[in-house]
C-alpha cells in the first residue's frame, strides 16, 4: 500500500436502539483507504455498509450511534473531534454522493444554487461567482447546456442528470475522499455506465480517494481496485478486486459469485444461496453465515470468526478458509 | 412562472357556485329571522299604507324564490340596501370597517408565525424531549383558552397593570402597530396551537429528509441550513393549513373586535345583529364569506408560487 | 371471520390483525388518566351543583354587590350581589351540558352523511362535498351568531345553530376514513364473500372509522364549550340570569379595574375544562389508535 492511509476504520461498531435493546448493525469493521485509492464495499441491503459511510460523514440518523472503535482521517480520529471541527471537514475534505438523487436534492432550490452552496460557505465566494463556478462544474460533469440547466429545479431533470448534479456538488471543493452510497442503483443501466465513468474521471482529475458502497459486483469490478465484503454487519473478506472476484476466500463471497449470471457461460445454472440474511436483532452465537453455508461444521456455530490473514496475505473471516480454498487451488 | 398560475381561472370558476351557495345561505338567514322586515324598518307605529308600500317595494309578498332573485339582482347592481341603524346605504358603511379587520387579521397571522416558527423548531429538534413536551403542553393549554378571555388577560397585564398599549384606539398608519398589537396578539395566540402542530410535524419530516443529509454532507449547518433547507420546505404544508384556518381567524376577529372595541367588520356584525339591522347583517355576512373565499384562492396562489413542483393547470393540492 | 383473517394483510385496522406494538394499559396512559380525573371532577361538580354551591346563584344581594373574596363569598360577588363561586359551579352545569349535548346531532348526522358519501360515492358524494365547501367559506362564529340570533336565544337555538355548522367536519372525516377503508383487502374479501354493502359498512368499516370520529368528537366538545362561552360573552344564547361562564366574563370585563377576579375566574374554569377534555381526547386517541401515535 503506497503512502500513509488516508482513511482508517478500526474496530468500528454501530448500533441502533430497537425496542429498548441495542442492535448492532455493524460490528468490528476494519477498513482502510489509501490516498487516491478506490475501494469498494459490497454486501446485501441491510448489511450495514451505508451506515459505515454515514458514520464516517457524521450523518448517522437519529437513534443510530457509534458504539466503539475509531475512524481515522489523516491520522486524526474523527470521533474525537468536536462537531464544529468535524463539520469543517465536510465539503473540502470529505464529500458524499447519495443513492436517490430525487430525494437527495432540495426540491425547492434551483440546482445551480445547490451546487454553489459549498463554494459560498467555504471559499467565501460571492453568490454570482459561486453560481458561475457551478455552471463550470456542471459542464465539467457533462451536463449539456449548463447555463440554462443551472436555473432548473431538481424535478425538471432526469435521474442521470440529477446524479451528475450530485457529483458536481460533491467535487466542487476538490475533496480528498469521496464517499459514494450506491450512486448508480437508482439509475437505468445505460446511464449507470456513464455515471460510473464520470466518477472515475473525476477522481483521477481531483486526485480523490473513493469509498464505493454497492451491492452490484459488476460495478465494483469496473470501478474499484480493492474491495471489502460485508455480511450481517461484519466485514468477512478483503483483497484486491481481481483476487476476490476470481478467487474468493469466503463461502459467502463464493456464493455471491455463483449466483451471478455469467454471460460467457449461459448454460451454467444459477446457484442461489439458500435461506435469507439473519435478523440482526436476533443474533445467534457463532458465524453469522453458518446457517446458510454448505461447508459449515459444528465449530462454525460455536465461535465467531474474525478477519484474519490467509496464507497468501489476503483477509477473510472464516474458520475453514485455509482448508476450503487451499484445496480448490491445489 | 406565469404558466404556474394557469390554474387561477379554473379556481375562480370553481368558486362561483360556492359564492352562489353563500348568497342562498345569507338570504335564508334573513328569512329565518322572525318578525316583519317592513315593521322592523319603519317601526311599529308606521301606518298600514306605508308598511304595504314598503312590502311591495321590497317584494315581501312574493314567493321566496322570486325574492331571492330580486336580491341577487340588487346585489349585482351594487345595491346592498340601506342600513337601518345608520340610515345610509350599506355600501357606505363597509369600506370604513373592512381595512380595520384586514389589518388586524394580517397582523395576527404575522405575529402567529413569529411565535410559532421558533417554538416548532424547538420542539422538532428533539421530538419527545423536554422542549418538545413543554411546547406541546403550551399548545394544549392555548387551544382551550377562550379568545375573549385571552384578550381580557392581555388587556389586564399590558394595558392596565403596565400601561404599554392602548385599548380601543384605531388611528391611521404606523400608529396602529401599537394600537392593534394586543388584539392581534390575542388572535395570534388562538392560531398558534394549530400552526405549531403543523410546523412541528413538517419540520420533523424535513429534518429526516435526504436532502438535509446532503446539505450537511457539504458542511451546511446552523442558520443557513435552517433557512435554506428546513424552513423553506417545512413551511409549505403550513401555508395550506393557514389557508384552511383563515375562516376561523376571521371569525375570531368578531370576538376580538368586540373585546377591544375596534371599529371593524366583526363589531359591525354584532351591532347589526343586536339592532336587527337585516340589510347590514346580510351584507356583512356576505362580505366575510367572500373574504374567506378570496383568501383561500390567494393561499393557493401563494402555495403554487412557493412550490415549483405545482404544474400549471393542477387543482389545489 | 376465519376467511377474512387469513386474507388479512397490509394496513388492516386494529381488530383484524395482531398488534405489533404492546398496548399500554389504560392506567399507564398519562393523558387518559389526567383527562379522566379532571373531566370526572368537573362532571361531578356540575351534576352535584345544587349540593356543592354555597349559595343560590340567582339570589341577589344588592347591599353586598361587587365585594372581593371573603370567607362568605370565596370569589366575591358580582354587580347584583350574587355569589360568584356559586354561579361558577352552576355555570359548569350549563356550559358542560351544552358542550356535550351539542355534539350529538352533528355527530350522528355528519357520520351518516359522510359514510354514505364515502362508500357509495357518485353524485351524492359530489353534491355533499360542494355543500361542505360552502359551509367552510363561512366562519363558524358568523353563522352560529346569525343563526342564534335568527332562532332566538335559549338553549335549543344553540344546539340547532351548532348542529347546522359542525356536521361538516364529521362528514369529512368519516368520508375520508371510509374511502380509505374501502380499499383495504379485508373489506374486498368480505365483498367477494358476498356480504351486502350495508353489512360491510356497519360491521367491518364502522368500528375502525368510529375511533377517529370519537377522538374528534372530544375536541369538538371543547369547541362547543368555547362557542357557548363566546355567545354568552356577546349577549347571545344563554341569557341572564342563568349563570354561564361567558356572560360572567363580559360582566367581569366592565369591572376589570376594580375586581379583576370577576373576569379571570370564569375564563380559568373554561381553560381547565378544555384541558381536561383535551387530555381525555388524547388519551382516547392513544387507546383506540395505538399505531397512529405521534
Amino acid at each position: 500500500m503506497a503512502g500513509e492511509n488516508l482513511l482508517e476504520i478500526e474496530d468500528l461498531s454501530i448500533g441502533i436502539k430497537r425496542g429498548g435493546r441495542q442492535v448492532r448493525i455493524a460490528e468490528d469493521v476494519n477498513l482502510t483507504v489509501g490516498v487516491g485509492e478506490r475501494v469498494g464495499l459490497v454486501g446485501e441491503s441491510g448489511a450495514g455498509k451505508s451506515m459505515v459511510l454515514r458514520a464516517i460523514a457524521g450523518l448517522l440518523p437519529r437513534g443510530v450511534e457509534v458504539l466503539s472503535g475509531a475512524i481515522r482521517y489523516d491520522g486524526k480520529n474523527l470521533l474525537d473531534l468536536r462537531p464544529s471541527q468535524r463539520l469543517r471537514l465536510m465539503g473540502p475534505e470529505i464529500a458524499m454522493v447519495f443513492q436517490e438523487p430525487m430525494t437527495a436534492l432540495n426540491p425547492l432550490m434551483r440546482v445551480g444554487e445547490q451546487i454553489a452552496e459549498a463554494s459560498i460557505r467555504y471559499k467565501g465566494m460571492s453568490r454570482r461567482a459561486a453560481l458561475a463556478r457551478a455552471v463550470e462544474l456542471m459542464s465539467y460533469v457533462g451536463i449539456p447546456d449548463p447555463k440554462t440547466r443551472a436555473t432548473a429545479f431538481p424535478h425538471e431533470l432526469s435521474g442521470g442528470l440529477r446524479q451528475r448534479v450530485m457529483i458536481a456538488m460533491a467535487i466542487s471543493l476538490k475533496p480528498r475522499l469521496l464517499l459514494c452510497d450506491e450512486p448508480t442503483t437508482a439509475l437505468d443501466v445505460t446511464v449507470q455506465h456513464q455515471v460510473l465513468r464520470l466518477l472515475e474521471e473525476m477522481c483521477d482529475e481531483v486526485g480523490a480517494a473513493l469509498l464505493f458502497v454497492t451491492h452490484d459486483l459488476a460495478v465494483i469490478n469496473q470501478t474499484c481496485r480493492r474491495l471489502a465484503v460485508m455480511y450481517a454487519g461484519h466485514v468477512i473478506e478483503t483483497g484486491t478486486t481481481e483476487q476476490v472476484l476470481h478467487d474468493p476466500r469466503h463461502p459467502y463471497t463464493r456464493g455471491l459469485l455463483e449466483s451471478a449470471p455469467d454471460f460467457d457461460r449461459p448454460e451454467r445454472l444459477l446457484a442461489a444461496i439458500p435461506g435469507s440474511a439473519p435478523n440482526l436483532a436476533d443474533r445467534q452465537p457463532g458465524c453469522a453465515f453458518a446457517p446458510r453455508c454448505r461447508d459449515a461444521v459444528e465449530s462454525c456455530f460455536a465461535g465467531e470468526p474474525t478477519l484474519h490473514a490467509t496464507i497468501d496475505g489476503r483477509q477473510t473471516a472464516c474458520f475453514r478458509a485455509d482448508e476450503l480454498f487451499q484445496k480448490v487451488n491445489a | 412562472m406565469l404558466q404556474r398560475l394557469g390554474f387561477i381561472p379554473g379556481r375562480l370558476l370553481q368558486a362561483i357556485p360556492i359564492v352562489f351557495g353563500l348568497t342562498i345561505i345569507v338570504f335564508s338567514l334573513s328569512k329565518l329571522i322572525p318578525g316583519d322586515a317592513a315593521v322592523a324598518m319603519l317601526g311599529e307605529r308606521a301606518g298600514p299604507d306605508a308598511l304595504d308600500a314598503l312590502r311591495e317595494k321590497l317584494g315581501l309578498d312574493r314567493p321566496a324564490i322570486e325574492q331571492y332573485f330580486l336580491y341577487i339582482g340588487r346585489l349585482l347592481r351594487g345595491d346592498l340596501g340601506d342600513s337601518l341603524m345608520y340610515h345610509v346605504p350599506v355600501i357606505d358603511v363597509l369600506p370604513n370597517a373592512l381595512p380595520v379587520t384586514l389589518s388586524l387579521v394580517l397582523y395576527a397571522v404575522l405575529l402567529a408565525l413569529i411565535i410559532s416558527i421558533p417554538l416548532a423548531a424547538l420542539a422538532a429538534s428533539r421530538p419527545n424531549g423536554v422542549r418538545d413536551l413543554v411546547v406541546r403542553g403550551y399548545t394544549l393549554v392555548a387551544q382551550g383558552m377562550p379568545q375573549m378571555w385571552v384578550g381580557i388577560m392581555l388587556m389586564l397585564l399590558l394595558s392596565l397593570q403596565f400601561p404599554l398599549f392602548p385599548i380601543g384606539r384605531y388611528g391611521s398608519g404606523l400608529e396602529n402597530i401599537r394600537n392593534l398589537f394586543l388584539p392581534a396578539l390575542t388572535l395570534a395566540i388562538a392560531l398558534t396551537p394549530t400552526l405549531i402542530r403543523s410546523l412541528r410535524q413538517s419540520m420533523i419530516t424535513v429534518l429526516e429528509a435526504d436532502y438535509v443529509a446532503t446539505a450537511r454532507s457539504k458542511g451546511s449547518a446552523g442558520f443557513p441550513l435552517f433557512r435554506d433547507h428546513i424552513v423553506r420546505n417545512a413551511i409549505l404544508p403550513t401555508v395550506s393549513v393557514v389557508g384552511v384556518h383563515l375562516s376561523y381567524i376571521v371569525g375570531g376577529s368578531i370576538v376580538v373586535e368586540r373585546v377591544f372595541n375596534l371599529p371593524g367588520i366583526g363589531q359591525l356584525m354584532v351591532q347589526a345583529i343586536l339592532n336587527r339591522d337585516f340589510p347590514l347583517m346580510q351584507a356583512v355576512t356576505l362580505t366575510v364569506g367572500l373574504l374567506v373565499i378570496v383568501v383561500g384562492i390567494v393561499t393557493d396562489v401563494v402555495y403554487s408560487l412557493l412550490d415549483p413542483r405545482v404544474a400549471a393547470g393542477r387543482a389545489k393540492a | 371471520m376465519s376467511v377474512v383473517s387469513v386474507i388479512v394483510r397490509g394496513k388492516a385496522p386494529s381488530k383484524a390483525r395482531p398488534r405489533t406494538r404492546q398496548l399500554r394499559p389504560w392506567y399507564q396512559n398519562p393523558p387518559l388518566v389526567a383527562g379522566l380525573i379532571v373531566t370526572g371532577l368537573l362532571v361531578l361538580i356540575a351534576v352535584f351543583a345544587p349540593f356543592i354551591a354555597p349559595h343560590d346563584p340567582l339570589a341577589q344581594d344588592l347591599l353586598n354587590a361587587r365585594q372581593g373574596p371573603s370567607p362568605e363569598h370565596w370569589f366575591g360577588t358580582d354587580s347584583l350581589g350574587r355569589d360568584i363561586a356559586s354561579r361558577l359551579i352552576w355555570g359548569a352545569q350549563v356550559n358542560l351540558r351544552i358542550g356535550f349535548l351539542a355534539v350529538l346531532i352533528p355527530f350522528v348526522f355528519g357520520t351518516i352523511v359522510g359514510a354514505i358519501a364515502g362508500y357509495f360515492g357518485g353524485w351524492f358524494d359530489i353534491v355533499i362535498m360542494r355543500i361542505v365547501d360552502i359551509f367552510y367559506a363561512l366562519p363558524f362564529y358568523v353563522i352560529v351568531i346569525a343563526l342564534v340570533f335568527a332562532l332566538g336565544s335559549g338553549e335549543a337555538s344553540i344546539y340547532l345553530a351548532i348542529a347546522m355548522v359542525s356536521w361538516t367536519a364529521y362528514a369529512t372525516i368519516v368520508r375520508g376514513e371510509v374511502i380509505v377503508a374501502k380499499q383495504l383487502d379485508y373489506v374486498r374479501a368480505a365483498r367477494l364473500g358476498g356480504l351486502p354493502k350495508w353489512r360491510i359498512l356497519v360491521r367491518h368499516i364502522g368500528p375502525n372509522v368510529m375511533s377517529q370520529v370519537i377522538v374528534y368528537a372530544m375536541s369538538d366538545v371543547v369547541m362547543n364549550i368555547l362557542a357557548v362561552v363566546t355567545l354568552g360573552y356577546l349577549g347571545l344564547g344563554i341569557t341572564p340570569p342563568t349563570p354561564e361562564w361567558g356572560s360572567m366574563i363580559v360582566e367581569g370585563q366592565t369591572f376589570i379595574t376594580t375586581n379583576w377576579l370577576m373576569a379571570t375566574i370564569p375564563g380559568l374554569a373554561v381553560v381547565v375544562a378544555s384541558l381536561g377534555l383535551s387530555w381525555l381526547g388524547d388519551g382516547l386517541s392513544d387507546l383506540l389508535n395505538p399505531d397512529r401515535r405521534k
